[in-house]
């Protein structure tokens, strides 16, 4: 077959000039020395101005990572990590951190403008007062390295009574929500990851959501590790009180180099009764180049609480990035007809590995989870969707539906799928599809006797392939990740 | 025009197409007919640049330009469309964002402006409307859940709306209703004209009725081993190809 062994020499030729994100921004900084011990952790907790009852909180996860092992289990392969290798602190050289835009590094803002994405954030991040800006519907925490540097629509939002803020901010502003919600989705001694994330965590967004409102508008973290050496590992908090709706976008870049980075988050969100939060993802890390060299290590925990009856926790991802992807984003169903969601698209090239799925565990009766992944492989890479939908003894009347579809380009690529389902109530109905296709020569020759090229054609048919996730996406959002998709299998057809 | 000379070509070891000559006269619709596996679709793809064929000898110009030496999409945006015998699925794909795709694409190699997705609904409405066709077939995925006489209706769409200057069309014809039929040849015959040339490959004497030919050849064995004028058409249905083909040999 022609079309295959095009295929793979072009692949095998393929540079990674599709990451368009590689840049590096000169800006001073300022490091903790390489290296994890208690002391960096006090460090950490004294540049953040922390205080006590947060300091002993790192600490203690400190001494449980260290009783934990990295997990072996999912389907990735990396050289061993070396955790003492790090700087665990890194931000821009500055005060103690800015008070309004004009007191952001104008390297920072320009190193925004390049990024290009999202769309809006930019206009906004290049100095225009916010408040000022019609029609835009996105407030924006902009997390470089370790550091937010600019929150903003601050004001539109407390004015609906909306808290939105670096968590570092929440710990000194906010303790007692911080005291009361972090760390109960996901417990200090989760995973190893999640442990090493809760001693050494930097910074993150923090949202709250008050009783009955409706927040006014899209919210918006933008995540870049930029230094050399640095871990990135931010943590971020969304609770939904009663009947409040929110809607969350994550979108994530790195600058290209030939060491891996290390990138461990946890995301936790708890909502309350009627209480809805929609947290999608663009996630574009650097992926490494052509050869595997290089790249994020993206080892994430992601979960929510469903609390309140009826509540309801949808999280939608597309991942393009990343050389390793190891990413769960789960909902604890524990409220009456509470609601799930998953809807994940992952794209692998060359030699990136992504190990992705979700946790659905239902606990409360009547709750509802839908899980729609989209896996597709091209070049050397290799993609697996891990899936867990649990069903406890009171999920009466629960129900779980998965559909997992596997697109594979070229035929050096891998897709696996696995599912594991457990159920422990009799009346809880849980439904799983599986499909795995190939772009056929047949479906590519259309399109190019149609006047397509190659890759338009293979964009087109990938992004009808993930359509059903892409819908999920707020509408700026779906854009970029149209466009994402198609960069990143770029060279992966003939 | 399209000057076919010598042309023979394989798949795999297997010589299909064993040196055909066929000229097609700007302005004329010429009808191709013949026994199945004689090499009909073939010699379609080998036009349109289908990857799995090898050819192995001859020439075939459009216009003075060398279409096989361009890649598909070339050829397309040279004005070659081919309707296929059996047209392929794209789930997901909606067949309005693939037409006009498809479209801005062979506009951008002419140089010409892109259709926003508004006036390429207008356009897409009219040839719809002209054909008498349901508006939501452009909201449907390609050719994803059409039947058989859907999925030929759909190609004959997208032949109205790219407006090629050389159209094959591959049994476009088989298993339709004598409505659907009338369809086909109605698509055809609004593109007639000084700058348009159609090969028309059928089994039917009715398809032709409707889309009065130019020439009719006769294909047997990867040779054309006959050509007339619509009279061969009629005289074909009456006796078959089985004198035609023993007498050639
Ligand atoms: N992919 C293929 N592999 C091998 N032989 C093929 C393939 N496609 C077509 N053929 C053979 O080529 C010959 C011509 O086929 P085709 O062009 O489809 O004929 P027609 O359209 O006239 O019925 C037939 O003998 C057929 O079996
Ligand atoms: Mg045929």
């Amino acid at each position: 077959m022609a079309a295959v062994t095009e295929t793979l020499d072009t692949v095998q030729s393929v540079t990674q000039s599709g990451y368009k994100w590689g840049f590096e921004t000169a800006i001073e900084m300022d490091f903790a020395p390489k290296g994890l011990n208690e002391d960096i952790i006090r460090l950490i907790s004294a540049r953040k101005e922390e205080p006590e009852w947060m300091l002993d909180w790192r600490l203690k996860s400190y001494a449980a990572w260290l009783t934990m092992e990295e997990p072996r289990w999912a389907r990735v392969d990396h050289p061993p990590i070396g955790y003492q290798d790090l700087h665990y602190y890194a931000a821009p050289k500055k005060k103690a951190g800015p008070k309004s835009l004009d007191e952001v590094d104008p390297e920072l803002l320009k190193m925004y403008e390049k990024l290009g994405i999202p769309l809006k954030e930019r206009a906004i991040l290049a100095g225009v007062d916010p408040d000022t800006v019609e029609n835009t519907q996105i407030a924006v925490d902009a997390v470089f390295d370790s550091v937010s540097v600019a929150t903003t629509f601050q004001a539109t939002l407390r004015k609906a009574g909306v808290i939105f803020c670096p968590i570092s901010e929440a710990v000194r502003e906010h303790p007692e929500l911080v005291k009361q919600y972090l760390g109960t989705v996901v417990p200090t001694a989760d995973n190893f990851f999640a442990a090493l994330n809760s001693a050494v965590f930097t910074d993150g967004s923090f949202v709250y959501i008050p009783k009955g409102v409706r927040c006014p508008m899209e919210l918006s973290t933008y995540f870049r590790i930029n230094a050399r050496n640095t871990g990135q590992f931010e943590r971020t908090l969304i609770i939904a009180a009663e009947g409040a709706h929110v809607s969350y976008l994550e979108g994530c870049t790195a600058p290209q180099r030939d060491e891996n980075q290390l990138h461990a988050a946890v995301v936790e969100l708890v909502a309350l009764d009627d209480a809805t939060i929609k947290y999608s993802t663009v996630q574009n890390w650097y992926p490494g180049d052509a050869n595997g060299k290089g790249g994020i290590y993206n080892f994430v925990t992601k979960r929510g609480a469903c609390r309140g009856a009826r509540s309801k926790i949808s999280w939608t991802q597309v991942e393009t990035g990343s050389a390793i992807t190891w990413k769960y984003p789960s909902c604890v169903l524990l409220g009456e007809d509470s609601v799930g969601e998953f809807y994940s698209v992952a794209v692998t090239n060359n030699h990136q590995q992504a190990d992705t799925g979700t946790k659905m565990i239902h606990v409360g009766k009547g709750s509802r989870s839908t899980i729609v992944s989209k896996g597709i492989s091209a070049g050397h890479s290799n993609n697996t969707y891990r899936g867990l939908v649990r069903m406890l003894p009171g999920a009466a009347n629960a129900r779980n539906h998965t559909q997992c579809d596997s697109l594979l380009i070229g035929d050096q690529s891998g897709a696996h799928t696995v599912p594991y389902i457990e159920s422990r109530n009799l009346t809880a109905k849980v439904e799983h599809e599986a499909t795995t296709s190939k772009i056929a020569d047949d479906q590519l020759f259309y399109c190019r006797q149609r006047g397509l090229s190659e890759e338009d054609a293979v964009g087109l048919i990938v992004n009808g392939f993930c359509k059903d996730v892409l819908k999920e996406l707020p509408m700026e959002f779906a854009v970029e990740a149209q466009k994402l998709l198609a960069v990143s299998l770029e060279g992966s057809v003939g | 025009m399209l000057d076919i000379r010598g042309l023979t070509a394989s798949i795999g070891d297997k010589p299909i197409l064993k040196g055909i000559d066929l000229t097609v006269p700007a302005g004329e619709v010429h009808a191709i007919m013949g026994p199945n596996g004689s090499g009909k679709s073939t010699l379609g793809y080998v036009l349109s640049g289908r990857e799995d064929y090898t050819v192995t000898g001859g020439s075939a110009m459009f216009n003075d330009a060398d279409i096989l030496a361009m890649a598909p999409e070339q050829r397309a945006a040279a004005g070659l469309f081919l309707a296929f015998q059996a047209p392929i699925e794209l789930p997901g794909v909606n067949n309005a964002n693939f037409l006009r795709t498809a479209l801005n694409a062979i506009r951008r190699a002419h140089g010409e402006p892109e259709l926003d997705a508004v006036q390429f609904l207008k356009l897409a409405r009219a040839e719809t409307k002209r054909l008498a066709m349901p508006d939501d077939m452009l909201k449907r995925n390609v050719n994803v859940g059409f039947s058989g006489g859907e999925k030929k209706r759909n190609e004959v769409l997208q032949m109205a709306i790219l407006r090629p200057k050389l159209a094959i069309l591959d049994e476009t014809d088989s298993g339709l209703d004598i409505d659907a039929l009338k369809i086909v040849a109605d698509g055809v015959n609004a593109l007639r004209g000084p700058d348009f040339s159609a090969l028309v490959i059928t089994h039917h004497q009715r398809l032709l009725d409707h889309l009065v030919p130019n020439r009719v050849h006769v294909l047997a064995h990867g040779r054309i081993v006959r050509t007339g004028g619509p009279e061969l058409a009629k005289e074909l249905e009456k006796s078959g190809y089985a004198g035609l083909i023993a007498e050639a040999a």
